[in-house]
């Protein structure tokens, strides 16, 4: 059984202690620890290991992208000790069989928990319900679901899903977008598309499904979480449905708290992402909600592509962008180093809080005593020029050549460090 | 100029020069030998992802005035329905030595991937994207209003400023509405746009809702009626062809209103009776045929700066 001691890092509440592991769990924390390795985290942040709530890992069918390997070894890298697989692959993740193949994977793979998603409807055709209950009680224990990439556009079936997962705590994730104010959308509506000629995705489209659905929630009294909000006025909606006391999680990405569609003015198909880069105004109030608490956490929408996706016209190229490597460069940047925030929250928004929307126990947990090592060390000090390679497949990396703050020196995934002084682990933890 | 992808690309200066360099290719076409050397020994690729006759017939004469030789490609029956990609078509192409690629694709920003993503070097002519811009129709325009505005033969070196231009129609899906507004802007004319609501896009030039207002009080130099295509109706911009056609159409009362020195102008092809009525198009005011010869030394003043500039570079 390994034994380490992180000696004197930085808690998130701000005070310096050492932090003794043995085996899977944290067995004490004080000063002048010793016992096994001594590691010294002198400068670090400890924080507890993050959590992606929205992750394609395209394992199976897309493994060109990315897979379970490559997506857990990406995620290790940005700090991450759990993800969750979105539901999208093919074939789709819809029944018990498909969900409990992603899980055993990501277990072989041994870099982060791996937790799969389910998908709401059968083919993500948005028709009729996929086995929820069956995933559920299947070893992947699903208990969040979503069509992500997809709508769940009808009302009733979107009703009947938010009733039906109360039967185990479940909750869908939904990818908030009328079909029919999106047909054709290849980037934000508004100046930037009516001068490049690109059909414009309103961000009315967004909008007007979170209103819905938190009125659906509340009327069942249903728990339902929106995945990445990317306009100021979803912003609104859900600060209203909280004041009123409706159920409601929301995330946002890495790319949403900092690009606009001003990226996309050269028509480079590596800032084609769905939903699409918004302004600057929509831009702050993201911010500006993840800091008071409207929005619940960063979750990064990881969407790995091969470069021939991306290397084309713009409305041939797929939408999306990777993102677990530049997650907590970026939540570091508009919580820590705008000064307007903690590293308590930043806990929150990366770990605690999409814990407890999936209802996880052994990730998510505070940094004390009995608690599963799950950690990140984090070197806030350093900035960093983003390259665009990364343990990721995907290439279509929009933070290239930025420079972000902060660098991840370490991640320890139950006891067993998958990164260890910057560098992935050759294998992982078995 | 390295490539003509947009005219908002151009400065004034550069306008200009185009622009005269344009009138001295409208002689060379006046002639009784319309041939030019110049280009001899030089490729044109006429890269068209999108049917259209009158803009690829328009560049084959261009290039062919000018001794270039000329290759069409349409992506019907060639290998991009089999599924090749744009990159690979062009890299094929210019596998065979090219020295322009004339590009006309549904997809905005197509030319520019093209001109700039490291695909190719050679010099790329966007003749038409999606409904991002058309860059040549909108120097033929300028080349029209400025002959009919300052007279044949006493246009050199001038500018459009102070011309007050009324675009009518469909702007948000219009890319001669986007080149005409950039480049009539940088040559100093005033353009005033004029759609139904559902039609107009945000953030762009000086907008209205109604024709017969903005006709009265603007008093344009010049109005240019854009095709408007009914597949619209199904997306419910506007209810009915007639509805549109009484709104948004030049009519003969609307026409019979306007001064006798306004030009009529329209990038064709054109409906006649619903955006515009017949008599009007063909009504002495009307510089729609003009528009089709001025396209052609446009292009070929196009061709001929762009590749002659490239042998420039090369030599």
């Amino acid at each position: 059984m390994s034994e380490f001691v992180l000696k004197a890092a930085t808690l998130p509440d701000g005070s310096v202690a050492d932090v003794k592991v043995s085996g899977d769990r944290i067995v004490e924390i004080g000063q002048g620890l010793s016992g096994g390795e001594i590691i010294d985290c002198s400068g670090l942040n400890l924080l507890p290991g993050f959590v992606d709530l929205h992750t394609h890992l395209r394992e199976p069918g897309f493994e060109q992208s990315e897979t379970v390997l490559t997506g857990s070894q990406s995620a290790a890298k940005g700090g991450f000790t759990a993800v969750h697989a979105m539901a999208n692959t093919n074939p789709v993740a819809d029944n018990a069989a498909v969900v409990e193949q992603v899980w055993s994977l990501g277990q072989r793979a041994g870099y982060v928990d791996v937790y799969p998603i389910g998908a709401v409807t059968v083919g993500l055709a948005g028709e009729r319900l996929a086995e929820l209950g069956s995933m559920n009680r299947s070893i992947a224990g699903v208990r969040v679901f979503s069509d992500d990439g997809k709508c769940v556009s009808d009302p009733l079936v979107m009703r009947r899903a938010l009733e039906y997962v109360k039967a185990f705590d479940g909750v869908i994730a939904q990818h908030a977008q009328e079909p029919r104010l999106t047909e054709g959308a290849q980037m934000n509506a508004g100046a930037v598309s009516a001068e490049l000629g690109l059909a414009g995705w309103p961000s009315v489209a967004e909008e007007s499904i979170i209103a819905r659905d938190v009125l659906l929630a509340q009327s069942l009294d249903a728990r339902i979480h929106v995945c990445h909000l990317s306009t100021k006025g979803s912003v609104e909606i859900v600060r209203w449905a909280k004041a009123q006391g409706i159920r409601v999680t929301a995330e946002v990405t890495p790319h949403h708290l900092l690009l606009t569609d001003e990226s996309t003015r050269n028509y480079d198909p590596t800032y084609k992402v769905n939903p699409p880069l918004r302004s600057a105004e929509d831009v702050a109030a993201l911010r500006e909600a993840l800091i008071d608490g409207t929005i619940d956490i960063i979750a990064t929408d990881h969407a790995p592509h091969p470069s021939e996706s991306k290397d084309c016209e713009w409305n041939a190229a797929a939408f999306g962008m990777v993102g677990l490597e530049t997650a907590a460069s970026v939540a570091q940047m508009v919580l820590i180093d705008s000064g307007k925030s903690t590293w308590m929250r930043l806990a929150e928004v990366l770990s605690h809080a999409p814990a407890a929307i999936a209802g996880h126990t052994e990730q998510g947990n505070p940094i004390a005593v009995g608690s599963i090592a799950n950690l990140t060390l984090i070197a806030a000090n350093v900035a960093r020029k983003i390259s665009r390679g990364t343990a990721s497949k995907g290439q279509n990396n929009p933070y290239a050549d930025l420079e972000l703050p902060g660098e991840i020196r370490h991640t320890i995934y139950r006891g067993y460090f998958t990164v260890r002084d910057g560098r992935l682990a050759e294998d992982g933890r078995h | 100029m390295r490539h003509l992808l947009s005219t908002k690309d151009l400065t004034r200066d550069e306008a200009i020069a185009l622009l005269d360099l344009s009138d001295e290719m409208a002689q060379v076409n006046e002639r009784g030998l319309r041939k030019l050397p110049t280009l001899r020994g030089k490729t044109v690729v006429n890269l068209f992802f999108e049917d259209s006759t009158r803009t690829r017939v328009s560049f084959e004469i261009a290039a062919k005035r000018l001794s270039a030789d000329l290759i069409n490609f349409s992506a019907k029956g060639s290998s991009v329905s089999k599924g090749e990609s744009l990159k690979d078509t062009a890299q094929t192409l210019a596998a065979g030595g090219v020295d322009a690629f004339v590009i006309r694709h549904g997809a905005s920003g197509a030319p520019q991937a093209l001109a700039e993503r490291g695909w190719t070097d050679v010099p790329v002519i966007n003749a038409g994207d999606g409904t991002h811009e058309h860059p040549t129709q909108g120097l033929l325009d300028a080349m029209t209003m400025r002959e009919r505005l300052h007279g044949f033969g006493s246009t050199r070196g001038k500018a459009l400023d102070g011309v007050k231009v009324a675009i009518v129609g469909d702007i948000a899906h219009s890319r001669v509405a986007r080149s005409n507004l950039y480049l009539l802007k940088t040559l100093g004319a005033e353009v005033h746009l004029v759609a139904p609501p559902t039609l107009m896009p945000r953030g762009l030039g000086l907008q209205h809702y109604d024709l017969d207002e903005t006709l009265a009080s603007v008093k344009p130099n010049v109005v240019m009626m854009l095709r408007i295509q009914l597949e619209r109706m199904n997306s419910a911009f506007f209810p009915s062809a007639n509805e549109y056609s009484n709104i948004w159409g030049l009519t003969e009362e609307r026409f019979a209103r306007l001064s006798d020195k306004t030009v009529i102008m329209h990038p064709g092809p054109m409906n006649r009776g619903l955006e515009i009525a017949s008599s009007v198009a063909d009504s002495p005011q009307s510089a729609i045929v003009r528009q089709v010869a001025n396209g052609i030394s446009v292009r070929m003043a196009v061709l001929f700066n762009l590749i002659s500039q490239e042998r420039q570079i090369h030599e």
